[in-house]
């Protein structure tokens, strides 16, 4: 099982915090957004835009980053903090 | 209390500095950056704020701007707090402290340091105006 986390304006568009996903193999990041943009239409094209950032196990991560069980994804719009 | 945190309740600048100066007899000079919750963003008038952070993530990068500043700067002690949750106008939302032996290396660690807070801290805030609540999307 995977955990994919939704932050902030994210969290609003996909109605929901978190999501759990069963995977046979690992998978990478790119191929978790394609399952995404299925399950959450709303969230459609933002999810590849740029400026939407993605951490596995809350270390940054890219499109290319190997996501296997256990594994906590996050997708995380651009900061506002400060 | 951790030099580094994050909270809901409100602070005390002048705990914070004092924690911040217990680290040493040889600090010098102690420069703060206070970020508080101002009424107006991009023409719109704000009624208040809301600060959502990535639990766990949001306290690692702030502990390594820390650990980063102490050793890319000549200084001797850095402390970083910031609220989450509801905060009104007025109020405030985020405070560093550097201290040094000399005034210089205390300025520019502070700077560098919000910066950096900006940029790599899974921090977002909602801003609540007449027509709702916004979430602001990108750092100013």
């Amino acid at each position: 099982m995977i955990t994919v986390r939704f932050f902030a304006m994210l969290k609003g568009l996909a109605k929901v915090e978190s999501r759990e996903y069963k995977i046979d193999a690992p998978i990478t990041v790119a191929e978790l957004k394609s399952i995404l943009k299925k399950d959450f239409p709303a969230l459609g094209g933002i999810l590849e835009g740029r400026s939407i950032l993605i951490s596995v196990n809350q270390e940054f991560a890219d499109k290319n980053t190997v996501i296997k069980d256990g594994d906590e994804v996050g997708f995380l719009p651009p900061f506002s903090g400060g | 209390m951790e030099l580094v945190r994050i909270q809901r309740e409100n602070f005390s600048i002048n705990e914070e500095v004092e924690r911040v100066k217990a680290a040493s007899k040889g600090i010098g000079g102690v420069v703060v950056f206070l970020g508080a919750a101002r009424d107006f963003s991009k023409g719109e008038t704000i009624t208040g704020l809301d600060f959502e952070h990535y639990p766990g993530m949001a306290e690692a990068k702030l502990k390594d701007i820390r650990e980063r500043a102490l050793r890319n700067f000549d200084i001797i002690e850095l402390g970083i707090v910031h609220r989450v949750g509801k905060i009104d106008i007025g109020e405030d939302i985020v405070l560093i402290t550097a201290a040094s032996a000399h005034r210089n290396d205390a300025f520019m660690a502070c700077e560098w340091a919000i910066t950096e807070l900006k940029r790599t801290t899974p921090i977002w805030k909602r801003e609540t105006t007449k027509g709702g609540d916004v979430w602001v999307s990108e750092t100013p």
